[in-house]
This record gives C-alpha cells, sequence and structure tokens, in this order.
C-alpha cells in the first residue's frame, strides 16, 4: 500500500465512482467540507474533488466522480493497485460546525457526495438533518443508504419519478416551508442551477442558506484566481475562501457564466480521448 | 592587454532567434555565447581596483574574479567562484534585473553614462552555468557529517531551494514542501520556458536531490501540517511561500470570460502545458487580441505568451511611461521585437462583455505623469474625459502579486506588515516565532529572484547556527 494508490473502486451509479485511495496525512487532517485536488497522470489537468469521507487510522480517503469530461473519463479507467498522479489537500475552509437546531441538507446528483460529511459532521454536531435527495432518475440517487443513517428525515425526489417524489428539490423543500417546518440552516450542493433555485425559495423567509460551489480551478491554494465569484460586493476565491458561501449572496449568473468557459475545449479534449480509447480498443 | 585595448573591444551580442521564428514557438530566445563570444566579452572588464560592480549585485559575487577565470579559459573556476555566493547562476545569469544591479555600476557603463555598455556580468554568468550543464557531469561536492539535525523548506522557489542547498552543505537533512506538483516556484509556474528554460530548474532540483534533499509535492502547508506541527518534527522551518496572491484591478467587468490573472494565464500556460492542448489536458482561450494590464516582467512575459498562443495582436497597456516600466530593459525589447504593442499613459476603467459573458472591448482613460511618488516614479494623473474604447477579447491583469496569506493566516503567532508580508529581522531572517525563519516575496513583497536567494542565504546560516547551539 503506497500513497496515492487505488485501494477499492466501486460503481454507485452509472457514470459515477467511488474510490478509496490512500493518502493518510490528509486521512488524518481533512474535515467536511474541504476538497483535494488530483491530477490523474503526468500530463493530466488539476481537478477538484470533494473529500467524501476518510478513515484517519487506515490513511485512507474517499472520492466520489462523476465522469463528465477527459479528466473525470480517465480517472474511471483506472483500477485497484493504480496511482493517482497527485493528490493535493486537504483544501478549502472546512465547514464550520455547530448546533444550529434544525438542518436541512439538500445534495442534488453528483452533488450528495459532497454533502455526505458535511451532513454526518453536522448530525454529530447534534443537529435534526432532514435530508432532500435530488436525481434525474432512480439509478442517479446515489448515498441513500449512507445519508439515511446520518438524517433524521430523508425525502427522495427525482425529475421523472421513477423513485421517490417527482419533482425537484425545491418543490420538496418548499413544501416542508410550506408545512410551517422551522429551518436553522439549509445547505444545498449541486448542479448551480439548483443551488441558485434553492437560494431563490429561501429568499424571501429569510432562511439561513449555503451553497458550494463547484467553479473551476487551477491550483486551489489562492494563487491564480480562475475560481473566483462575486459574493456581495466582493470577489471572493472558493479555493481559499469557499468552497461554501451565503447563497443569497452569490452571484449565479456570472458563476454559471464562468463554469462554461471551457466549454469548446473540453469537448475538444473528449473527442480526442475518445478517439484514442477506441484506437487502443481496436 | 592593457585598458585601452580592452576598452576598443566592442560589447559582444548574444546570438538569438529571430523574433519571426520564435514566435511560434517555446524555445529560449537568447541562444548563449559561445565559448569564444564569452572570452571576448570578458577582455572587455578592466578589472577595476575598486569593481564597483560588486556592490551592484544583492549578493556580492566577485564579479572582476570570476570574469578573469574566463578571459583565461577556467570556466570550471569561474562557476565555483561564482558558486561562492550564488547557488543558481544559469537562472540569475537569465532574469537579474542587471541593468539595475551589477551592470548600472560597472565602469564602462558609468563612464559614458550608457548602459549598454557595461560589461554584459550575467550573460557571463549564465554562460559558465550553462557551459558546465552541457558537459554532462554534475559535480557533486562531498557532504561534511551528518549533524543529526533537520530542517524543513516551505516552498521550492529561488529563496526555499536556496536554504535547502545550504543547509544540505552544512550537514543537516533537509526536507522541501511544495504546494504545487512540480519545484521551482514562480521560475517554473510564471516564467514562461522560452525565458527560463525548465530543464535548468529542473537541473538545480536534480542537484539538490542528488545531495539528499528531500522533497514533497501536493504538500500545502498550513492546510496538510500547521507549522507548529512541523516544529514537533524538525529543528527549524523556513517558509518561503512567495507573493502568489494575484491583484485585480477592481473595475466593472473583471469577471467577464476572458479576463486572467496573469499568474492563471501564464501558470496554464507554463505550469500545465496549455500551449501543447489538447495533448496536454489544460485549456487556455486562444484569443486573437489581448491585452495585458501593467508594465513588469509578468507583463511581458504575459503579452509574449499570448503572442505564443496565436494571438494576431497583443497590447501592453501602462498607466505611466515607458521609462517608469519595471521590466528589464531586455524584456521590454524582446516583446516589442515580438509584435507586441505598447499602449502607454493608459489606466483601464472598465471592461466590457458581450451577449454571452465574453470580453469584447476595454475602456481607458488617458494619464499624464505629475509629481514623482513614495517609490520615486513620476505619479501617472487621470485626464479628465479622456475615456476610449478599444476592442479585445481577451485581458490580462498583471498589476502586481502580493504575499501569500495562507500561512499567516493560519498561524497568528508569526507577524505580518499591514499589506501582508510576514515581518523578520534582517540581519538573521527570524521571524515573530521561534524556530521559524522566512525570506523571498513572502517577506518582501513580489521582489526579484536574486533578493530570495540572498534572504534564504541569511537564514539558512542563522538557521545552522540555531540548530547548532539552540540560542534563538
Ligand atoms: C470544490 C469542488 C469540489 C468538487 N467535488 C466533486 C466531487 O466530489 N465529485 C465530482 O464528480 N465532481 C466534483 N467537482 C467537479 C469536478 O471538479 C469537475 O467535474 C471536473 O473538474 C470535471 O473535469 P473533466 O476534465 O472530467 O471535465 P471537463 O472536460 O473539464 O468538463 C466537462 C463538463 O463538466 C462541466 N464542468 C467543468 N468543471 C466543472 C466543475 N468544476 N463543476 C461542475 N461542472 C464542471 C463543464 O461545463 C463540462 O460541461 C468539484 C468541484 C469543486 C470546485
Ligand atoms: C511572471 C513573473 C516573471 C518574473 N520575472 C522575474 C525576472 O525576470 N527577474 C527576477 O529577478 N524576478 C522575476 N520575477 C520575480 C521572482 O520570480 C520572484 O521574486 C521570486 O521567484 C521569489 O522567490 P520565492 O522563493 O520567494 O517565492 P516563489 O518563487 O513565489 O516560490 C514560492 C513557492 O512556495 C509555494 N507555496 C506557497 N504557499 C505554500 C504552502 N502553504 N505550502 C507549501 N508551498 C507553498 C508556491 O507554490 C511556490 O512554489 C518574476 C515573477 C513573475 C510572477
Ligand atoms: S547574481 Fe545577478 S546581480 Fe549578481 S552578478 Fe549575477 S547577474 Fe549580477
Ligand atoms: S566594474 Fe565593470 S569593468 Fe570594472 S571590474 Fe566590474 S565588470 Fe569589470
Ligand atoms: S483555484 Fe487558483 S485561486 Fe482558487
Amino acid at each position: 500500500m503506497t500513497q496515492n494508490q487505488i485501494l477499492s473502486k466501486e460503481k454507485i451509479a452509472p457514470l459515477v465512482t467511488r474510490f478509496v485511495v490512500t493518502a493518510p496525512d490528509i486521512a488524518r487532517k481533512r474535515k467536511a467540507g474541504q476538497f483535494v485536488i488530483i491530477r490523474v497522470n503526468e500530463e493530466g489537468e488539476r481537478i477538484p474533488l470533494t473529500i467524501a469521507d476518510a478513515d484517519a487510522e487506515k490513511g485512507t480517503i474517499t472520492l466520489i466522480s462523476q465522469s463528465v469530461g477527459k479528466t473525470t473519463y480517465e480517472l474511471a479507467d483506472l483500477e485497484v493497485g493504480d496511482h493517482l498522479q497527485d493528490i493535493a489537500g486537504p483544501l478549502g475552509s472546512p465547514t464550520h460546525i455547530e448546533k444550529y437546531g434544525m438542518v436541512v441538507a439538500i445534495g442534488g446528483g453528483i452533488g450528495i457526495a459532497p454533502l455526505y460529511p458535511i451532513t454526518q459532521a453536522m448530525k454529530k454536531a447534534g443537529n435534526h438533518i432532514i435530508a432532500i435527495l435530488g436525481a434525474r432518475n432512480k439509478d442517479l440517487v446515489i448515498l441513500e443508504k449512507e445519508m439515511t443513517k446520518v438524517s433524521d428525515e430523508i425525502i427522495v425526489t427525482t425529475d421523472d419519478g421513477s423513485y421517490g417524489r417527482k419533482g425537484f428539490v425545491t418543490t420538496a423543500l418548499q413544501e416542508l416551508i410550506d408545512q410551517k417546518r422551522k429551518m436553522d440552516l439549509v445547505i444545498a450542493i449541486g448542479p448551480a442551477i439548483m443551488m441558485k433555485n434553492v437560494a431563490e425559495v429561501t429568499r424571501p423567509y429569510h432562511i439561513s442558506t449555503l451553497a458550494s460551489l463547484n467553479t473551476i480551478m487551477v491550483d486551489g491554494t489562492g494563487m491564480c484566481g480562475g475560481c473566483r465569484v462575486t459574493v456581495g460586493d466582493e470577489i471572493k476565491f472558493v479555493c481559499v475562501d469557499g468552497p461554501e458561501f451565503d447563497a443569497h449572496q452569490v452571484e449565479w449568473k456570472e458563476m454559471m457564466l464562468r463554469l462554461d468557459m471551457y466549454k469548446e475545449h473540453e469537448c475538444r479534449a473528449m473527442e480526442r480521448y475518445r478517439k484514442e480509447k477506441k484506437a487502443q480498443q481496436a | 592587454m592593457n585598458a585601452k585595448e580592452r576598452l576598443q573591444i566592442p560589447p559582444q551580442s548574444m546570438p538569438e532567434q529571430e523574433p519571426h521564428v520564435r514566435i511560434h514557438n517555446q524555445q529560449e530566445v537568447p541562444l548563449g555565447f559561445t565559448p569564444e563570444l564569452a572570452v571576448k566579452e570578458a577582455q572587455r572588464c578592466l578589472q577595476c581596483r575598486k569593481a564597483p560592480c560588486i556592490a551592484g549585485c544583492p549578493v556580492s559575487i566577485d564579479i572582476p574574479k570570476f570574469i578573469k577565470m574566463i578571459e583565461d579559459g577556467d570556466f570550471k573556476g569561474a562557476l565555483a567562484k561564482i558558486k561562492e555566493r550564488n547557488m543558481l547562476p544559469a537562472i540569475c545569469g537569465r532574469v537579474c534585473p542587471q541593468e539595475e544591479q551589477c551592470q548600472v555600476q560597472c565602469t564602462l557603463s558609468k563612464s559614458k553614462k550608457a548602459i549598454h555598455l557595461a560589461v554584459s556580468i550575467g550573460k557571463l554568468e549564465r554562460f559558465v552555468a550553462d557551459w558546465e550543464r552541457q558537459q554532462g557531469v554534475m559535480d557533486i561536492p562531498s557532504l561534511p557529517a551528518k549533524t543529526g539535525k533537520h530542517a524543513a523548506v516551505i516552498g521550492s522557489g529561488p529563496a526555499g531551494l536556496t536554504v535547502a542547498g545550504d543547509l544540505i552543505l552544512m550537514g543537516h537533512d533537509v526536507t522541501v514542501f511544495e504546494a504545487l506538483h512540480k519545484p521551482g516556484g514562480v521560475l517554473t509556474y510564471g516564467i514562461p520556458e522560452f525565458r527560463l528554460p525548465k530543464e535548468i530548474v529542473n537541473y538545480e532540483v536534480e542537484y539538490l536531490k542528488k545531495l539528499g534533499v528531500t522533497f514533497k509535492f501536493d504538500y500545502v502547508i498550513g492546510k496538510i501540517k500547521s507549522i507548529e506541527e512541523l516544529l514537533e518534527e524538525f529543528d527549524a522551518v523556513f517558509i518561503g511561500t512567495g507573493a502568489g496572491l494575484p491583484s485585480f484591478l477592481k473595475v466593472p467587468g473583471e469577471n467577464l470570460l476572458g479576463v486572467y490573472s496573469a499568474n492563471e494565464f501564464l501558470t496554464r500556460a507554463n505550469l500545465m502545458k496549455a500551449y501543447d492542448f489538447p495533448a496536454s489536458d489544460t485549456p487556455i482561450f486562444a484569443a486573437q487580441t489581448v491585452a495585458t494590464i501593467g508594465g513588469g516582467n509578468v507583463a511581458m512575459d504575459s503579452a509574449r505568451s499570448a503572442i505564443r498562443l496565436g494571438a494576431k495582436k497583443s497590447y501592453i497597456l501602462y498607466r505611466r511611461s515607458e521609462k517608469e516600466m519595471p521590466a528589464r530593459i531586455e524584456e521590454i525589447e524582446h516583446a516589442k521585437e515580438e509584435g507586441v504593442e505598447f499602449h502607454l499613459l493608459v489606466n483601464p476603467t472598465r471592461i466590457i462583455g458581450n451577449n454571452k459573458g465574453w470580453v469584447k472591448e476595454i475602456e481607458l482613460l488617458k494619464m499624464e505623469l505629475g509629481e514623482p511618488d513614495a517609490s520615486g516614479r513620476r505619479r501617472p494623473v487621470p485626464i479628465k474625459g479622456s475615456e476610449f474604447i478599444i476592442p479585445v477579447d481577451a485581458v490580462v491583469v498583471a498589476i502586481g502579486n502580493s504575499p501569500n496569506p495562507l500561512i499567516p493566516k493560519e498561524t497568528p503567532e508569526i507577524k505580518t506588515q499591514s499589506w501582508g508580508g510576514i515581518i523578520i529581522d534582517e540581519q538573521t531572517g527570524k521571524t515573530s516565532m521561534k524556530g521559524v525563519w522566512a525570506g523571498g516575496d513572502i517577506v518582501l513583497g513580489a521582489a526579484t529572484v536574486i533578493l530570495a536567494m540572498g534572504h534564504g542565504r541569511i537564514a539558512a546560516q542563522n538557521m545552522h547556527e540555531y540548530m547548532m547551539n539552540g540560542q534563538w
């Protein structure tokens, strides 16, 4: 067992893979809400992934990655025994954990992976947890078992109604609000548009709402400013000042535009990767 | 050869890649002296008894001595002489602002008030270092007996590398912790290949590894380990984390797509090799018209990188005049040769986007020069109502970097200046925390390679004393 080695690999949903890798120093130090930056190989891009879980004694961390582009596809191609080229972390500011009372934890799609360690810590701090998990369809609901363990109540929604309740996470959230359920904090992690919509739902009721932003990053140490977002009137660097911010203050439109900055490049990289892989298999 | 004969030798110019060729590649621009050219250039040195050049060098290299050795063909001896004071001659020879340091003091330039007449001290320094590397044999000195002490160095820029080299040669064990996946600091992620080939940085790091220095990459100190935790494991700690925090203009439109900090632009281009995309995985936006804001080396590197990435037009927008530009003269000249257009005495007031959020134009305000400010340079004063707009599709902000706040933020015991620099005792490099030293850009703000090395040297000496006698 050496540093950065993959000890287990498991497909937990279509295109979603869970890895357990050795990173003893990170495992010991990490707190809920933090992430790592990895590179898969020597020519590889640096991409951020949340530390979904860790075992300090075994010296391992858990990463859950959804394949969306070249790097995450390459990652999914690695096998048990292989090594990641680089793992830097734990990065970002840990989530502020305290006993708020009632915490609503909302995860959309792959966002459930980063939501899990935070929910776990919030539960441990004595909060009553209502989890709302949303996905496009049944197959894409991840970590339901794990989330159930750390929640007092759990609601699952799917866009197509193939599992749980039909609708979006915001529908379920609005219902809770309409039922006059008390909420001290809402945490939303998922696609930017979901987090923005959650913020819009809670805004009129002045319910504190946190979102964990998934901007494009390079170094992850506050050096490049590529991850910058406008929060309130200030520019913040997601990698050091975040990743969590007051969802009511985030300039969502700008953030979503910036996330798509390299769309064309990403498609080109992916095409090339597909071709290379085909050639390899032939 | 007498002084008169020496004075008759013209300055030897270094062969360079032609501009129209080099804008299509990443290879180094000046190709280096041949031994013949180096000896000829060395013959120009008058061996002045008072050697004013030495006083101009922040690490006081014995300049006339090493130049004499070059003249006599003893390149190995010349390198050894330089290395007594400067661990990284191949790097300093290339990037030192010689025209403000050693060469401005040179008798040959001073007497005629013509900087280009100075002996090319930097180029000669580069020559001997390159000559050694090209021999293909790395001279590994024998190490003294181990002291049993172990020092931690945070950051692998020039300051950290210098501390590591000095301490290992004094018999200590050294571990260098670097946040990124490659060593070198700005030398690797910031300064482009065409100005400082990474092969050279790697060579110096290889040398340190051969001496026994341990490197740990992807280690962000302050996150994975605190300074307090390092002090439990190590006998002394050096902080050389640089000035990595990019400044922005704080004008509207700065978060539009296509606006980069120079750090991001250069990191994508250099460290992540975006110029090789898609063979390398990290993309960069290949803009047709790039405006770089600033007038320092960072700005020149960005504007010249933009051209190599395919820009048809690359502008430098600077708020003072060319005379006040802090960039090295050579970089300014190279940028002009490569077609970079200089727009002086202008200050951006706003960046304008198209309906998809991409940069479309930049609005500039004309400036004029007023009274000198604290830095001695004439202060730019806005001319009211002189705004005008030029079309651009990317903007690179290169207006400065400040000290990386990560470690000071996590370590309140370390005192900092109001602007973020770690406060040290100049004589020793000590910080306000026992067992902890600092140097380079984290102390000075964005400064120079040679000053970072100078700091490293002072700190290493003091760390050595502390580790041996335990007295703080
Ligand atoms: C702090 C943080 C934590 C994250 N944690 C996780 C995690 O635990 N699991 C996980 O699967 N992903 C996580 N992400 C997102 C992950 O980093 C991106 O999916 C990854 O960089 C995509 O790289 P790629 O080369 O595979 O795809 P690319 O080719 O770069 O992108 C493919 C597609 O994904 C979109 N995309 C690009 N970057 C991001 C991004 N940062 N976030 C969302 N979409 C993006 C693009 O618009 C494009 O459509 C996290 C991001 C951040 C900032
Ligand atoms: C584009 C550019 C061009 C330049 N051109 C010139 C030039 O021509 N001539 C010249 O003399 N100077 C030049 N400079 C300035 C010069 O490069 C710097 O003054 C010098 O590199 C400072 O050295 P340093 O060792 O203090 O820090 P850096 O070189 O900045 O190195 C600091 C290192 O510490 C690492 N680090 C930061 N935080 C942590 C952490 N928490 N844990 C672990 N590691 C960490 C960083 O990743 C980095 O590798 C230029 C600078 C730039 C940006
Ligand atoms: S180290 Fe720099 S300043 Fe000193 S002699 Fe060499 S080039 Fe000149
Ligand atoms: S001042 Fe110039 S000429 Fe005199 S010793 Fe120094 S380099 Fe040589
Ligand atoms: S990723 Fe570079 S500053 Fe945040």
